[in-house]
C-alpha cells in the first residue's frame, strides 16, 4: 500500500468511526440518563415531601393587582433567597408603581429601587392630575413557548417538566443572547458569575414541599402560587374566579404568570 | 493466505485511531454534554438542591403554636413570620444557634400601612409623622394580633390612679369634665390635644363662693377675697382630694 491509499483509507475510516461513535454516544446517553437522575438525587432534606415527582406538576403564578399594597417584600425576599446582589438593578422581580394622569400619560417606577430597608417612594405627581395609580409585581412568566430558551447557542436554558426555564450556571457562557431575546426583560447578568440568572419559581423550595419566597411573604395573597394540574390548587380557582390577562400576548410567548384586575395600560 | 504487511499495519493505524475516537468521546468529553436529557436532570438536581433560607410559616408553628394560633385568626393572618423576624431558616432547624431580628423599630410597620396614594383603598394606613410619633407600635398594637386599640370610654381608663383618688374624696360626685374640658381626641392621641385645666380663683369659687347664687347647696362655702387670698386653691387643696383640713 502506498501513501496515497493510505490516506485515501484515512478519509474513509475516520468518518466512519465518528458514525460508529455518535451510534454509540446516542445508546450510552439515552441509558445513563434513565438511570442517572435515580441515582444522584440529594439526600431530601428532613422536611422534603418524598418521592418529589417533576412530571405530577406544572407550575404557574396568579398575580391579583388589587390586593398588592406595594409592600416590596417579595422584591427583597426573592434576593435573599437567591442570593440575588443587592445593588439595585439586579432582580428577579420587582415591584412597579403604575401613574395614570388626566391627560393619558402613564409614568411606571420600580419602587423596588430603593435599599432593602426602604423602598423607593418617588412622589406621585400632583393628585388632582391622577386619575389611577397602582402597583404591579413583575416575574419571569415562564412561557410555555420562551424566547430565551430557542436563542441559546450552547442549550444552557430550557424548560423543566415542571414548567420552569432555568439556566445551567455552568454551561452558560454568558453571551448574553437571552437577555436581549426576553421580552419582558426577565433576566440579568450576574456580576460575580458572569452568566445569566433568573426566576426560577424557588424550584429548591417547591421540591421541598415549600412556596417560592415571594409567595410565602406576600402579606395580602397577591401573589397566587400553584399547580395548573392539580384541580385543588388555589391557582386553578383564582383562574377560574377571575377575568385573566397575560403581559404581551401578540407576541404568543404563551406566559404561566396570569393577571387578574390588569389595567389595559400595564406594559 | 498471507496478509500483506502493509495492510497489518494500517489495520493496527486505524485500530489506534478508532480507539483515541472512542477514548475522547467517552472518557474526556463529560456524558452531560452529549446527553441532553442527562443534562437537563442535573442542571434540575443542582438547581432543586440549593439551600433555603425561609422555612416558611408552617415551620414557625410547631414551636410557637401560641403565636400562630392568636396570628392566624388576626388581620395579620396572610403574613408571614419570616416578613417581619427575617428568614430564619437556621433558628427552625435549632432555637439556639440563631434568633431571628425581632422588629420593634417603626419603620417595619411602615413598609405595609405608611400612606402611599397607590395602595388599594380601604388597605389600613397611617401618617406615620402623625401617628404618635417616636414610639414603637407595638407598645399599642399587637404585632401578632393588630386591632387598632379600643378607645376608652372612661378617663379612669388611663388615669386610674386620680379616679381611685377621687372616687373616696369629698369631690367624689363630680366628673373630671366638670374641670377639665377634654377634646375627643385626647383618648386616641392624649399628647398632641390635652384638655384644659382650671386656672384661676375664680373656677372653684363657682361652687364654693360665700354668697353666690347657684353654687351647689352642699359644697362648703368660704370668703374668696379673703381664704387663702395669695395663693392658687390648688396649692392648698388637692383637687382631687379636698379636704377641709389639708
Ligand atoms: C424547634 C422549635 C422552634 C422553631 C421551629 C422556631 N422557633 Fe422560634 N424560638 C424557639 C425557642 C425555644 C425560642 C426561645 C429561645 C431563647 O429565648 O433562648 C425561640 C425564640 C424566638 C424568637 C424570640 C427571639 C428573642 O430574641 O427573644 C422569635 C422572634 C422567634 N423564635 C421566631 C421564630 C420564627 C419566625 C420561626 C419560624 C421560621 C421560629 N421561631 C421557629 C423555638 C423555635
Ligand atoms: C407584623 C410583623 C410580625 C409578624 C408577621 C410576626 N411577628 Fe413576631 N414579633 C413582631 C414584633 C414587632 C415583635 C416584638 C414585640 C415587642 O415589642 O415585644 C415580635 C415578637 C415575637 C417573639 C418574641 C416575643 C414574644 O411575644 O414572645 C416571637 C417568639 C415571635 N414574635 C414569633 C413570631 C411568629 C412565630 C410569627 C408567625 C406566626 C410572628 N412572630 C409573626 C412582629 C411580627
Ligand atoms: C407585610 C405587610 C404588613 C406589615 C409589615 C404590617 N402589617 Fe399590619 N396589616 C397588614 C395587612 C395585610 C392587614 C389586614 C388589612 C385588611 O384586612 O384589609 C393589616 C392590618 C393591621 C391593623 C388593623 C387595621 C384595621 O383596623 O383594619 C393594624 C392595627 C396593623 N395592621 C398594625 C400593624 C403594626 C403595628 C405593624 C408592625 C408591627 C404591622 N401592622 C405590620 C399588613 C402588614
Ligand atoms: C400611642 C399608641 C399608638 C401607637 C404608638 C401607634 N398606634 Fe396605631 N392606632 C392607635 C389608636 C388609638 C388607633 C385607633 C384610632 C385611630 O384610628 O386613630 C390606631 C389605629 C391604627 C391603624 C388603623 C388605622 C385605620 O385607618 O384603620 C393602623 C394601621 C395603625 N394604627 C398602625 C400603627 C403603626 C404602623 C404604628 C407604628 C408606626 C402605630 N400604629 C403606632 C394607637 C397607636
Ligand atoms: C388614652 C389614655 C387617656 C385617656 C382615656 C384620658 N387621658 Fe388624660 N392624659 C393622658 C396622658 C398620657 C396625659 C399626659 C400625662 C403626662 O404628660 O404626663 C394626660 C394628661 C391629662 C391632663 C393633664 C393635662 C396637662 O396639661 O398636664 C388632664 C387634665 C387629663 N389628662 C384629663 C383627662 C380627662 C378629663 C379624661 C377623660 C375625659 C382623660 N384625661 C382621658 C391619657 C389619657
Ligand atoms: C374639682 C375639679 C376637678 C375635678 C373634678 C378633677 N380635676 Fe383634675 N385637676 C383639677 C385641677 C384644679 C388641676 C390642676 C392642678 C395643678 O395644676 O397642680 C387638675 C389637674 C389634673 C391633672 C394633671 C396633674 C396631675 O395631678 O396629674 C390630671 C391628669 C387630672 N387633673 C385628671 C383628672 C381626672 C382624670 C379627673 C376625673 C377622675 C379629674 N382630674 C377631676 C381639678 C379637677
Ligand atoms: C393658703 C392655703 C389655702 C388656700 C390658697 C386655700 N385654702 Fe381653703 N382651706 C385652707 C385651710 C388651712 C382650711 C381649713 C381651715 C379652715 O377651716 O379655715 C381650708 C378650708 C377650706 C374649705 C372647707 C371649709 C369648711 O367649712 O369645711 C373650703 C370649701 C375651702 N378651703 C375652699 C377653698 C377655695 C375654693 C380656695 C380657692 C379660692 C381655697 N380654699 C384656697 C387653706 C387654703
Ligand atoms: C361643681 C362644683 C364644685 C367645684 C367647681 C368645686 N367644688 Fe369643691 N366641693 C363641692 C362640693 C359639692 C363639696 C362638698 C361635698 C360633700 O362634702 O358632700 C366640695 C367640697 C370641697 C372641699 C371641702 C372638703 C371637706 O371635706 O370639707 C374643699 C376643700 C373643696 N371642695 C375645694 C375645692 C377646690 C380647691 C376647688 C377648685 C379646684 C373646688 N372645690 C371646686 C363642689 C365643687
Amino acid at each position: 500500500m502506498n501513501k496515497r491509499e493510505f490516506l485515501k483509507g484515512a478519509v474513509v475510516f475516520i468518518p466512519a468511526a465518528g458514525v460508529l461513535g455518535a451510534v454509540a454516544r446516542h445508546a450510552a446517553g439515552k441509558e445513563t440518563a434513565a438511570k442517572e437522575p435515580a441515582a444522584k438525587q440529594p439526600a431530601a432534606a428532613p422536611n422534603a415531601k418524598n418521592g418529589y415527582e417533576p412530571s405530577a406538576h406544572y407550575y404557574g403564578m396568579g398575580i391579583d393587582i388589587d390586593k398588592c399594597i406595594g409592600c416590596n417584600l417579595c422584591a427583597v425576599a426573592c434576593k435573599v433567597e437567591n442570593d440575588v446582589p443587592d445593588e439595585p438593578f439586579y432582580f428577579r422581580t420587582w415591584v412597579e408603581r403604575y401613574t395614570i394622569t388626566r391627560d393619558g400619560e402613564v409614568s411606571v417606577g420600580n419602587i423596588s429601587l430603593g435599599t432593602a430597608r426602604e423602598p423607593m417612594r418617588e412622589p406621585v405627581q400632583d393628585a388632582r392630575e391622577v386619575v389611577r395609580t397602582f402597583f404591579v409585581p413583575k416575574l419571569c412568566n415562564q412561557c410555555q413557548k420562551p424566547p430565551c430558551v430557542q436563542v441559546c447557542p450552547v442549550n444552557a436554558t430550557f424548560t423543566t417538566q415542571d414548567g420552569v426555564v432555568i439556566i445551567d450556571a455552568e454551561r452558560c457562557i454568558g453571551c448574553r443572547y437571552c437577555i436581549q431575546a426576553c421580552p419582558y426583560g426577565q433576566r440579568y447578568l450576574h456580576p460575580k458569575t458572569r452568566v445569566a440568572d433568573k426566576c426560577t419559581f424557588c424550584l429548591h423550595r417547591l421540591v421541598k414541599g415549600l412556596q417560592p419566597a415571594c409567595v410565602e411573604v406576600c402579606p395580602t395573597q397577591a401573589r397566587i402560587f400553584g399547580d395548573l394540574r392539580s384541580h385543588a390548587s388555589r391557582l386553578v380557582r383564582f383562574r377560574r374566579l377571575n377575568k385573566l390577562h397575560v403581559l404581551k400576548p401578540q407576541l404568543n410567548t404563551d406566559p404561566k404568570v396570569y393577571y387578574a384586575n390588569l389595567d389595559g395600560e400595564v406594559r | 493466505m498471507r496478509i500483506p504487511e502493509q495492510v497489518k499495519r494500517l489495520a493496527i493505524v486505524i485500530g489506534v485511531l478508532v480507539a483515541l475516537t472512542l477514548v475522547a468521546r467517552f472518557v474526556l468529553i463529560p456524558r452531560s454534554l452529549t446527553s441532553t436529557s442527562l443534562h437537563w436532570s442535573l442542571t434540575t438536581q443542582r438547581e432543586s438542591a440549593k439551600p433555603v433560607k425561609f422555612a416558611g410559616s408552617t415551620a414557625c408553628q410547631d414551636c410557637h403554636d401560641d403565636i400562630a394560633a392568636k396570628k392566624a385568626k388576626s388581620f395579620h393572618r396572610v403574613l408571614a413570620c419570616e416578613g417581619c423576624h427575617a428568614p430564619s431558616v437556621k433558628h427552625a432547624e435549632d432555637p439556639s444557634a440563631a434568633k431571628p431580628v425581632i422588629p420593634r423599630d417603626r419603620t417595619t410597620c411602615a413598609r405595609c400601612h405608611a400612606y402611599d396614594p397607590s395602595r388599594p383603598t380601604g388597605f389600613p394606613q397611617i401618617n406615620l409623622t402623625t401617628h404618635n410619633p417616636l414610639k414603637s407600635c407595638s407598645t399599642c398594637h399587637n404585632p401578632h394580633d393588630p386591632v387598632p386599640p379600643k378607645v376608652p370610654k372612661e378617663c379612669a381608663a388611663c388615669h386610674a390612679q386620680i379616679e381611685r383618688t377621687k372616687a373616696v374624696s369629698s369631690h367624689a360626685l363630680l366628673t373630671c369634665t366638670t374641670c377639665h374640658k377634654a377634646p375627643e381626641r385626647h383618648k386616641t392621641a392624649p399628647r398632641t390635644a390635652l384638655p384644659s385645666k382650671p386656672d384661676s380663683r375664680e373656677f372653684c369659687a363657682t361652687c364654693h363662693g360665700q354668697g353666690r347664687a347657684g353654687t351647689p347647696k352642699e359644697a362648703p362655702k368660704v370668703d374668696i377675697a379673703t381664704h387663702g387670698a395669695r395663693n392658687l386653691c390648688w396649692e392648698c387643696h388637692y383637687p382631687h382630694l379636698p379636704e377641709g383640713r389639708p
